[in-house]
Parts: structure tokens; sequence; C-alpha cells
């Protein structure tokens, strides 16, 4: 049986026809052609699939789309301003935070929910809130670097 | 794509609605919460529910609030975020806040709930694989076999009960409010469980698990000590509880202690605990507790890292955990860890 979901997406409404088993990732890439957010294992060990829901960082390999009526779903196509990209995404980009690009979507959602509950996170506040995403080029250092000069542009943004 | 398989979904508005569901659903039906452990079992071919009761549109289940006599009433839909940054959570039941902190990741704990941890399905190194790697090793009598895998020649199953806010709850006195067909009952935490890595929770299959109640422990002092490989991710080898209530005078009037992560249900340690009463925590007495732990404890081989190391463990880390509280005053020296979230 399918189920009629009307589904917030990167501000834009989307109405699907779903059957109940389908997670949220397959449906972003596979129905909505957003094939931006990455999937890893599937199972919740590696961040990789990261989207926010209403600001906070959620698997998407573990979500149901059924559950998300309602709710404004955020994944990295939605994370720059128009043509604009976001502070993080130009951040990573200068820094090298991102090797291979496959973590980079759930890094930088995350580190986007952190930025917008406290702007001025330390080291340590940084790496708690990317504690669940994996990395397996960077050493995460430069990641880390990123996202504290994202926050500084943010937060004190040039003349 | 690894995918989930087919079922039916159903999203109740009331625990009343939901047990209806459920007792419709015989047999076939399972409860969800936040899916973090439902789903990556589904994904293997672990549980296969023909019915999916979905808990999260339930307002009854959702929330923390404080109750008539003191009482902290734990929604079983409250996330285990909402539960690690409580501020109530953080000042008076540290190792409630401690436990629930430590949980997998900042993501899954957005998602997880503290009624869905309580309710965790056992562990095993042979159960949690995919269908094929089950399949090539030969299947196990905790889903398609007929052997125990770790213990061949055992009757029952070992697998591990591996949540880390169940010792915590316990050690703090915390009690269950369940909701079925025949009405509600309330339970100690303790006796949520059984020793049965297959049969693991006391709770009837057409039950619910409504809420969570810790009781006022304003002169308790309590922590959580987590053994894994990784700070992150990982699930316990070992979860240490303690929660101890002292005199002035620095002698513990009452102590409990909770083991997670050795046996198929949350191990309390009575005799540990009684062996602390009337004394003030000096090394001796804290040595004499730690060594009573390590003998009770029996680990299997089904979990990450040694046998032995974690069993040795057992030993070091109820130590640290009595000395850290031997230098505390009471739950309002929160670690830091707990902190962003
Ligand atoms: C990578 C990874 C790491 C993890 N690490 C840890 C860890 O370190 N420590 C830990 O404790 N857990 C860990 N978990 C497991 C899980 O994320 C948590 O235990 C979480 O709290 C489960 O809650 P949930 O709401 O997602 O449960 P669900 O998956 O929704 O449910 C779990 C079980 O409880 C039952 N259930 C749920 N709610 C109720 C209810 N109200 N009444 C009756 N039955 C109910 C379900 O039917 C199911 O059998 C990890 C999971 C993953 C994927
Ligand atoms: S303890 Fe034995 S029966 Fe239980 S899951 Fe492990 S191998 Fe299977
Ligand atoms: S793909 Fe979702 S956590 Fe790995
Ligand atoms: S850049 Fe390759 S996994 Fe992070």
């Amino acid at each position: 049986m399918k189920h009629l979901i009307t589904l917030r997406v990167n501000r834009q409404t989307y109405e699907l026809a779903l059957a109940a088993n389908k997670t949220l990732l397959e449906v972003l890439r596979e129905d909505l052609e957003l094939s931006g957010t990455k999937h890893g294992c599937e199972l919740g060990e590696c961040g990789a699939c990261t989207v926010l829901i209403d600001g906070n960082p959620f698997l998407s390999c573990l979500t149901l789309p059924i559950e998300l009526q309602g709710k404004e779903i955020t994944t990295v196509e939605g994370v720059a301003a128009d043509a604009e990209p976001h502070a993080l995404q130009t951040a990573f980009a200068e820094l090298g935070a991102s090797q291979c690009g496959y973590c980079t979507p759930g890094m930088m959602l995350a580190a986007k929910a952190l930025l917008e509950r406290n702007p001025r996170p330390n080291r340590e506040e940084i790496k708690d809130a990317l504690a669940g995403n994996i990395c397996r080029c960077t050493g995460y250092l430069k990641i880390i670097e990123a996202v504290e000069l994202a926050a500084r542009r943010i937060s004190e943004p040039p003349a | 794509m690894l995918r989930l398989p087919r079922f039916e979904y159903a999203a109740p508005h009331s625990v009343t609605q939901a047990v209806a569901y459920l007792r419709d659903g015989a047999g076939e039906a399972v409860l969800v919460a936040g899916g973090t452990d439902l789903y990556p079992n589904m994904k293997r071919g672990l549980v296969e529910p023909r019915l999916l009761i979905g808990l999260s549109a339930i307002p009854e289940l959702k929330g923390l609030t404080q109750g008539a006599s003191g009482e902290l009433v734990i929604g079983a839909c409250a996330t285990l975020s909402e539960v690690a940054r409580d501020a109530r959570v953080r000042a008076g039941y540290r190792a409630l806040a401690l436990a629930a902190h430590s949980v997998s990741t900042p993501t899954l704990r957005n998602m997880g709930t503290l009624g869905g941890n309580l309710c965790l399905d056992t562990r095993c190194n042979y159960f949690n694989q995919s269908y094929q790697w089950r399949q090539s090793i030969g299947f196990c009598m905790k889903k398609d076999g007929d052997i125990c895998l770790v213990a061949p020649s055992s009757p029952r199953c070992w697998a591990i009960s591996s949540c880390d806010t169940a010792p915590a709850l316990i050690a703090l006195g915390a009690s269950a409010r369940l909701a079925g067909p025949r009405g509600e009952r309330v339970i100690p935490v303790e006796s949520l469980y059984r020793d049965d890595g297959i049969d693991y929770l006391t709770k009837q299959a057409d039950e619910i698990l409504v809420q969570i109640v810790v009781p006022p422990r304003p002169d308790w002092c309590s922590t959580y000590w987590k053994l894994r490989r990784r700070g992150s991710f990982d699930f316990p080898i070992l979860g240490v509880a303690a929660a101890l209530q002292s005199d002035s005078n620095g002698f513990v009037r009452e102590a409990r202690i909770v083991l997670g992560a050795v046996a198929a249900h949350p191990l309390t340690l009575p005799d540990a605990a009684e062996l602390l009463v009337g004394k003030a925590l000096s090394e001796e007495v804290i040595a004499g507790a730690a060594e009573l732990a390590y003998r009770v404890a029996k680990p299997a081989d089904n979990s990450d890292l040694t046998l032995g190391y974690r069993k040795r463990m057992v030993r070091v880390y109820l130590e640290r955990a009595l000395r850290e509280l031997a230098a505390l005053d009471r739950d309002s020296a929160l670690r830091d860890e707990t902190g962003a979230a």
C-alpha cells in the first residue's frame, strides 16, 4: 500500500505516493533526485546521510518520510542561499576540509546545526557536535578548522 | 541500497489507540519510537514485523515533567538529547545525564528515545550481522537457528543487555509505567528485565512503556562510567552505575551499584553495595566492593575486545566510579562532558 505524503525539502513542497518502508535517504536520492545526501553504511554507523529536520541533525537512512509531514527538511542542496555559497562551504573549500567529499554533506549539515545553536563554539564543542560523522580522509583537523573559520566569518563579517 | 523489508505503518494518536493496534496485530505488530535500534535490525532481517506502530505522534509519551511529590516523570518518547540536556536531570540525576549523553552519537540521540533505549534488543557478535553473514556461519537460536554459537552446549542465549540508561535508572531507583489491554501497572525498572538473551523483557507483548518515573534524590550522588573502543558511536562493553546517599560525616547510608553489558540483563550488585553501607569511602572500602563486583561479573565472549580485559575492567571502572563519588558532594558537580548538546 502506498501513502500520500507531503514533504517540505529545502523550502519546496513535494507531493509523493510512497510505500511505508522507503527511508528518507531513498526518497531524497531516488524520488527527488537530490543525490547530495550520501549513502554509506545505511545502519546509523557513519553519518554520511545526515540531514536537518527542523534544524536538528537526523540520519536519513533511519528515518521514515511518513513521520516527517509538516517538518522542514534541509539537505546539502539547501545550504547555500541562492547563488551565494554558505560560509561553511567556502571555508571547507579553502582549507581542504573536503578530500574525497563523501562525508562532506553530512559534516556540513551537522556543523550548520551547531553554528545556528551556538555561533561561537570552542573546539571541544565542535568535536562533540561532529562526533556522529566519520571521515576516512582528512583526519578531522581541517574540518574542525573550517568550522572555526566559518564561525569567525559569520559572527564577524568583513567590513 | 540496504532497504527495509515491506511493512504496513500505523500512527496512533493516543496510548489507548496504540494498545488497540498492538492487540489486533497479534504478535505480528512491533512498536517503533526513534527506530535507531529497530531499523538496523530490520534491515538485517533480525525482526520482520507485518505492522509497525509508530509512537512519535502520541503527545502523552513526550517530554519531561515534575510530579506532585517531586519525582521526575519522563515520557517514553523523550529523546536522549532532551534527557541529557534537561536541567533537572543534570542537577539531580547525574548518572542518568551521563548515561544518556554517552549513547551512540549526537545525531542518533536526537532520534533515539529513552523508552526505546530501555527496550533495546540484546546484542551479540553473532547476531548483529547481515543475513548473508549469519547464513554463512550458521544461524543461532536468537534468530533462524537452534544453537548458541558463543556457548554451543548452552540451552540458552547469552546476548548482552547493551543499553546505557538502564543501569543508571536502576541505581537511581526509577520505575517504569506500562500500559496494556488489562490496564496500567508500575514496576521497578530492574523488574523490566529477564536474564535471557531472547526473551529479555518481562513486559508483555501487548504492553507499551509509557513513562519512566525517577524518585526525588536530593541527598544522593551518582555517576556512570562506560567502557568502549571509540569515544562515540560504540555500544557499551561495560557500564557501571553507582548511586550513594551519605550522612553529613561522609558515611554511606544507602548505596546502589548496577553493571551494564556484562550479562543478558542489567546486573544489580546488592552485596558490593552493602559493603559500603555505614562506612566512609576509603581506598580500602572501594577496593573491597570492586573485588566483589569483579568476582560476580561473568561476561561472555560475544562483544568487542577480549573477555579477560572486559572482566578486569569491572574492577577498574567500579573503583573509578566510587573514587569519583567519594570526592563529590552532590550531583550538582556535574562533569563537563554532558555539556554542549
Ligand atoms: C551506530 C549506533 C550506535 C548505538 N550506540 C548505542 C549506545 O552506545 N548505547 C545504547 O544504549 N544504545 C545505542 N544504540 C541503540 C539506540 O540508538 C538507542 O538505544 C536508542 O535509545 C533506541 O531508542 P529508539 O527510540 O530509537 O528505539 P527503537 O528502535 O524505536 O525501539 C527499540 C526497541 O524498543 C521497542 N520500543 C520502543 N519504544 C517502546 C515503548 N515506548 N514501549 C515498548 N517498547 C518500545 C521497539 O519495539 C524496539 O523493539 C546505537 C545505535 C546505533 C545505530
Ligand atoms: S548468545 Fe548465542 S544464541 Fe544468543 S545471539 Fe549470541 S550466538 Fe545467538
Ligand atoms: S548511511 Fe546513514 S549513518 Fe551511514
Ligand atoms: S573527505 Fe573523504 S570521507 Fe571525509
